[in-house]
């Protein structure tokens, strides 16, 4: 029997950016239903890589497939079949926790009523209508995952979840990956750090100068 | 492209709402700016002058310049706008929705500003009242290049003085249609014919946004 087809393939993928390299000819390939962890100093392309794999930024040269989708090809599909946690923040401040996730539910054409139970599976139920630029970083760390849970993507690109949180939320999060990863999707984390749960037994990918330098099963 | 009008409309009308800086800021910024025109007319000749509805579509431009900003910073911190790209919105619903909540905002400050001007530059209420349809449809047109303008200068993230440098020049016809509709409707002359004028740009700024609003937002 054949293995299945890779969530990810980069063949020598180059990103520049206003002609300085982000990522200067990356090869990677990632089994679906699996857990990545991405890390490497700052600068050294963790965030490019990525936003690369999200179709949030174009391959400059060499070749990719990411989720099905040629990363040559319509990125906006691709944005679609992806789900991206970003560590700057990912909602509209003013609208409530429920309310972001109430948009994105229409976005995607879901049943609202699915909002409440995202919402209570990240622990943020109690904190449904409250501004979201009132929630402290490590809630809307939550949210973002509650956001995520409401897509149910393929591909999950988490970039740095863990800055921000405490043990508690570092437990919860690892627990939800499992959760996830189990559940047939693949996610691929960056962290300054190899994760620190040894029960995901992830794999880890060093980066650094925009290549990978190291590939630890 | 109907459905993701009316969601991305909805919300963001929705956060001006909770931030109202509509309210707190934008309008009481607009007003001030009509006192001042009426004081730098001087308080003898505010009541006589024709320059009322330049006046007021003077005002209407700084504030729409003003809320087409803020139309754009809430779509542009970088987490936010990497969200909303993985939610697939159809390009041609966003601009027609954001178009729609800004002509709100725009309609509802202009109803503020044509009172205003009643108050104090003295243009005749008959006249004014008769203007609305033509500010309506000036003001919507104004919504929809100030949407396109808004994603080409930066959507939020580029240089503030990009927008007016670059829209100025396209507000300019609309600023003329709208003075000049207002302007017969107060003092009688070809009413209809600016107003043509107002509708045929606000349909032309909607197709043009509708096709290229995309390639906009990914460059």
């Amino acid at each position: 029997m054949s293995s299945p087809s890779p969530e990810v393939t980069l063949r020598d993928a180059v990103v520049l950016v206003g002609g300085f390299p982000l990522l200067s000819g990356v090869n990677l390939e990632l089994a679906p239903s699996s857990l990545t962890v991405v890390t490497g100093a700052n600068g050294a392309g963790k965030t490019s890589l990525l936003r690369l794999l999200a179709g949030l930024v174009a391959l400059t040269s060499g070749a990719g497939v990411v989720a099905g989708v040629d990363l040559r090809g319509d990125l906006r599909e691709l944005r679609r079949r992806v789900g991206w946690l970003g560590h700057e923040g990912s909602f509209y401040d003013d609208l409530s926790a429920s309310e972001n996730l109430v948009f994105a539910a229409k976005a995607l054409e879901r049943p609202t009523s699915e909002v409440a139970n995202v919402l209570e599976r990240v622990g943020l139920a109690s904190r449904a209508t409250t501004s979201t630029k009132q929630l402290s970083a490590g809630q809307r760390r939550r949210l973002g995952l509650a956001w995520l849970l409401l897509r149910r993507p393929a591909l999950w690109l988490l970039d740095e979840p863990y800055a921000s949180l405490d043990d508690e939320g570092r437990t919860f999060f690892d627990q939800l990956i499992g959760d996830v990863v189990a559940g047939g999707a693949t996610v691929v984390v960056s962290a300054h750090d190899p994760l620190r749960s040894s029960e995901l037994a992830p794999r880890t990918v060093t980066l650094a100068g925009g290549l990978v330098v190291a590939d630890r099963s | 492209m109907i459905r993701t009008a009316l969601l991305v409309a909805a919300k963001d009308l929705r956060i001006e709402r909770r931030s109202r800086v509509l309210l707190w800021q934008v309008l009481p910024f607009g007003v001030m700016a009509l006192v001042l025109s009426g004081l730098a007319l001087g308080p003898t000749h505010a009541g006589h002058s024709s320059a009322g509805p330049g006046l007021f579509y003077l005002v209407m431009l700084l504030v729409a310049l003003l809320m087409i900003n803020r139309s754009q910073v809430i779509e542009g911190t970088p987490g936010t706008k990497a969200s909303v790209a993985t939610l697939g919105l159809d390009p041609a619903g966003v601009f027609l929705g954001k178009a729609l909540a800004l002509a709100v905002e725009l309609w509802l400050t202009g109803l503020v500003l044509l009172g205003g001007s009643v108050l104090v530059l003295h243009t005749a209420l008959v006249g004014t009242l008769s203007a609305l349809p033509s500010v309506v449809v000036t003001l919507a047109a104004l919504a929809a290049a100030g949407t396109l303008y808004g994603a080409l200068s930066g959507g939020g993230q580029g240089p503030a003085t990009l927008l007016p440098v670059l829209s100025l020049p396209a507000f300019s016809p609309l600023l003329i249609a709208g003075e000049r509709s207002f302007s017969a409707a107060l003092h009688g002359g070809g009413l209809w014919r600016w107003w043509l004028i107002s509708l045929v740009a606000l349909v032309a700024y909607l197709g043009v946004g509708i096709l290229l609003y995309g390639v906009l937002e990914e460059s």
